[in-house]
């Protein structure tokens, strides 16, 4: 009798009911996703790398040529019958672009962030916040229209040359990343608990001083990654900065020289070359560095949000 | 009209008893008048008149959502930002509630305690240091002696002596309630306000926290918002009962508690309250 009872117990309760076939399936279709996903991801890096060791494997050039290479020319053979192709000023003009405009944006994005969020939160919910959303959504092309039609002549004005270059790329990826950037940090402070500021006036602090000793420390780790994703933006844009900075790929001299930068050199030139050709793999090489590149500024994002947590 | 059978319980029951402190050896240090506070046209607080007798305990109690901290917090004008507050709160003769006070000099006379222990992300010592430093004390030794006798003063000296570099967030809940009382009593405020701060806390936490508070009685006004009716009893001299934005009664804790005057005061303490 009690055996029976137990049996059947066993049974109901191993039998599949509706809700774990449900679940199962479910399971199935989200792995499925994921694992297409990750396919995908590792296809495209797989590509990328395979087409872009292609320089160093079968055209037989010298890494260390290729990252220190001054000179940029993949059409014409050096005395010694090597081909030019020397990435350093891409990489530099990269660099630079990237690390003038966060220096730039970083303040600005802070301090609009602070007032969004701590001094005026009201009116930053009403003005700010959609402003900066709208701003996110407009293409870059439009970006570099404008700073072709207003930032390069302003510069040509103030500084002669032909006013394309290394400040004008700045210009206009300081306004590009600046939404990011505040919308991002402006999220960091709203992650700090009211306690803290709470503690802090009950301390006898004042606003500013709990803003500063206070939200800030605390905010660093995101107000941190929302820079470094701001620089990655910048690293990775193309179509602005490739329509204001000048595209030659030369080492910049000063900031309103003509340059280019990995991402303007590959627009510019990929749709001009031929498959497998050393022109064609030299601009894949450039693609692959822009990639490891991309990784690393995850990688940073991600270091920042694991001490971040930690704390 | 009432609607109670029960007509002689409810004619001699009293609708509102308060009697202020009037005990030798504890002028008043602190008292409201006609305080009203409102969230936007929401009226929180219809009248809160209290007094509070210098270097005793007195306990605010009441059920959730009375006003018992947004009283608390009107008191060192926490509620600035949040709500309106009308009415005078006199501190030493001074009414603190006019809008020419400097409420960051204020608060340092009126410190506040708050339910969730919440220590910055410093070391301890910094956590203890901050409102010294906010006012420009930048001098080691005096630092470092405000650090010691306000760690010793909350009862967290011994655990901690040898760790004042490590992050304050390595603390456990009672040790962070405790430094979070070392940082206020830092700057030696007049008035200490505490709002719930032994809520978090596990029960022996909690008396070691009672015992801290009983110490700190000889320094500090203590004004203490909590739910615990033991605890009530056992630390404070004076309690208030709050009840949807009133204080219903107000006496000395063990006429609270013996012998409630207000019908619902005797319901709440002997919790046969809604
Ligand atoms: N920031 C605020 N904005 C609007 N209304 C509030 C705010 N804080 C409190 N209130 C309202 O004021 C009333 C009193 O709340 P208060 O927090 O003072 O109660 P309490 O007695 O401290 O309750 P508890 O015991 O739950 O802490 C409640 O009706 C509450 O909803
Ligand atoms: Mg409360």
């Amino acid at each position: 009798m009690k055996t029976k009872t137990t049996q059947q117990l066993e049974q109901q309760l191993k039998r599949h009911s509706k809700a774990a076939k449900l679940e199962i399936w479910g399971r199935t279709v989200s792995l499925t996703a994921l694992l297409l996903i990750v396919a995908v991801v590792v296809a495209i890096i797989g590509f990328v790398a395979s087409k872009g060791i292609a320089t160093f494997t079968s055209n037989h050039v010298n890494l260390w040529d290729f990252l220190t290479g001054k000179s940029w020319n993949p059409n014409i053979t050096d005395a010694n019958g090597k081909p030019e192709v020397g990435a350093l000023p891409m990489i530099v003009g990269s660099f630079l672009i990237t690390i003038l405009s966060a220096i730039v944006a970083t303040p600005f994005a802070i301090g609009t962030a602070v007032f969004m969020n701590e001094i005026s939160p009201n009116k930053g919910a009403k003005i700010l916040q959609p402003v900066t959303e709208l701003l996110v959504g407009i293409p870059s092309v439009v970006y570099g229209f404008i700073g072709l039609s207003v930032v390069v002549p302003t510069t040509r004005a103030i500084f002669g040359g032909s006013g394309f270059g290394i400040l004008s790329g700045t210009c206009v990826l300081f306004v590009m990343i600046l939404p990011t950037v505040t919308s991002m940090s402006a999220d960091a402070l709203k992650s700090v608990p009211r306690y803290y500021r709470e503690a802090s006036l009950a301390l006898g602090a004042t606003q500013w001083q709990t803003i500063y000793k206070v939200v800030l420390r605390a905010a660093t780790p995101g107000l941190m990654t929302a820079v470094v994703f701001g620089m990655a933006r910048a690293f990775g844009e193309a179509l602005a900065v490739q329509m204001v900075i000048g595209n030659a790929a030369l080492m910049p001299n000063s900031l309103v020289s003509p340059s280019s930068t990995l991402t303007s050199v590959l627009t510019t030139g990929i749709g001009n070359t031929v498959m497998g050709s050393l022109q064609n793999n030299a601009l894949w090489s450039l693609a692959l560095v822009l990639l490891l590149m991309s990784l690393v500024f995850n990688l940073i994002i991600r270091l920042i949000g694991r001490k971040g947590r930690l704390q | 009209m009432f609607i109670n059978n029960d007509v002689t319980k409810a004619t001699t029951m009293q609708e509102r008893h308060v009697v202020q402190p009037h005990e030798a050896g504890h002028p008043i240090i602190l008292s409201t008048e006609d305080l009203h506070v409102f969230y936007g046209k929401k009226e929180a607080l219809f009248e809160g008149d209290l007094q509070f007798g210098s270097n005793q305990i007195t306990a605010l109690i009441g059920p959730s959502g009375s006003g018992k901290s947004t009283y608390l917090r009107s008191l060192n004008r926490m509620n600035d930002r949040i709500a309106t507050v009308t009415g005078k709160i006199m501190y030493r003769g001074v009414d603190i509630n006019q809008p020419g006070i400097d409420v960051y000099e204020m608060r340092r006379r009126v410190g506040m305690v708050f339910q969730r222990p919440n220590p910055f992300a410093k070391s301890i010592y910094d956590n203890i240091a901050f409102a010294l430093r906010l006012r420009g004390t930048t001098d080691k030794y005096a630092l470092d002696e405000v650090v010691e006798t306000s760690l010793k003063q909350a009862a967290l000296w011994d655990q901690v002596k040898d760790d004042l570099n490590k992050s304050a967030l390595a603390l456990s809940g009672g040790q962070a309630q405790r430094l979070c009382i070392a940082r206020a009593i830092a700057v030696k405020p007049d008035i200490l306000l505490l709002d719930e701060p032994a809520s978090a806390l596990d029960p022996v936490s909690t008396s070691q926290l009672e015992d801290t508070l009983l110490d700190l009685k000889q320094h500090y006004t203590i004004i203490i918002v909590t739910h615990n009716m033991q605890q009530a009893a056992r630390i404070s001299e004076y309690t208030a009962f709050f009840n949807q934005g009133r204080v219903l009664e107000y006496d000395t804790t063990s006429q609270i508690f013996t012998n409630p005057q207000v019908q619902v005061t005797s319901d709440y303490v002997s919790g046969n309250f809604g």
